[in-house]
């Protein structure tokens, strides 16, 4: 299916969020996830299912002031 | 001056108490724009602050380690972490990155930022109240990156912020306080208040300022980043935050208008009776 991830068209083979973790090869880094503009705690992510057309955010730690 | 003297402190160490925390110090420091990582962790040393700004980005896809080796190098430096939802310009942004935020760093302490203009990088302070009330509703500690105004601090208070962050100029700016009687004022209206000068500290002066008006702490990260030496500006900046907190616990003269000698007139020379007439 068809999502756009960190603003990125993207074909993905995952059917939930945890799966487009794991795919994306990001499952086990320092990550926090959102989809649809809502917050995906980690716990979550599994039992998040993905749509056609979802947007999904990945963020990691950054420099801020 | 014996209430300024016991502002904070009860044990007499004047430290600064935020949501029942007492600070290390009246320094929060930003992590960005650093030359290296390395200056940043020996800027951090040299100025000690209490808090650390930090943020949250996109993993990339080019470089897919960044945020994990920024997040080992912050956690290591040991100082508790204030992630904030810079770029953020509507409430519901700024709210779902305040939660991606907590759980990410650990903390629900967030300093919230709700963009209005690009160009100015002006607080949208009527977003910035709403997300503050649905974020405290939801167990946040806010911090919010506000203007002087007196009715949006007030809602903002009313919103359960328990300390609010006014900036001296636009972030980024270096112009320093470009409306202390404003923020006089404010420091007036909300004399109980944990108050913090958050964004346009361009020199160590201006901390002073902040802090000789009675402010509580400082929180700035372009003016030391981008120094030449930004290992030792931020050592500038912790004195000068010390020497200015200091300064307004002493009680400061107030400015007069003509001036008056501070060696005395009783037995000076050369002066007669005559010269009287």
């Amino acid at each position: 299916m068809k999502i756009t991830v960190n603003g990125e068209a993207r074909t993905t083979q995952a059917e939930t969020l945890d799966g487009l973790c794991h795919e994306l090869g990001l499952a086990e880094m320092k990550i926090a996830t959102a989809r649809n503009g809502a917050f995906v705690p980690a716990k979550q992510r599994a039992r998040v299912s993905l749509q056609e057309g979802d947007t999904v955010e990945i963020l990691s730690p950054r420099q801020g002031g | 001056m014996s209430t300024r003297l016991a502002a904070n402190g009860k044990d007499g160490s004047d430290r600064l108490s935020v949501y029942g925390e007492l600070l290390a110090s009246r320094l929060l420091l930003g992590t960005a724009l650093y030359p290296s990582p390395d200056i940043m962790r020996r800027a951090v040393e040299a100025a000690s602050p209490a808090v650390l700004t930090v943020s949250l980005r996109r993993e990339s896809s080019r470089d897919a380690e960044a945020g994990q080796r920024f997040w080992e190098l912050v956690r290591g430096l040991g100082v508790r972490l204030l992630p904030n939802t810079a770029g953020c310009h509507t409430p519901r942004e700024a709210i779902t990155t305040a939660q991606m935020g907590r759980e990410l760093f650990g903390t629900d302490w967030v300093k919230l930022e709700v963009i209005a203009n690009d160009d100015t990088l002006q607080p949208d302070v009527l977003g910035l109240v709403e997300a503050a009330e649905a974020l405290s509703r939801d167990g946040f500690k806010v911090f919010p990156y506000c203007t002087e105004d007196l009715s949006v601090a007030a809602r903002l208070l009313s919103a359960g912020c328990q300390v609010l962050m006014p900036w001296a100029s636009p972030i980024g700016t270096a112009r320093g306080l470009m409306n202390p009687y404003a923020l006089r004022s404010l420091r007036a209206y909300f004399p109980e208040t944990p108050l913090i000068i958050d964004a346009g500290i361009g020199a160590p002066s201006h901390a002073t300022q902040a802090m000789e008006l009675g402010f509580d702490a400082v929180l700035l990260n372009t003016a030391v980043a981008k120094a030449d030496d930004p290992i030792a500006m931020a050592a500038a900046f912790s004195q000068a935050i010390e020497a200015g907190r200091l300064g307004y616990r002493a009680g400061l003269m107030p400015p007069r208008d003509m001036a008056s000698p501070s060696t005395p007139l009783a037995g000076l020379a050369f002066r007669y009776e005559s010269h009287a007439s």
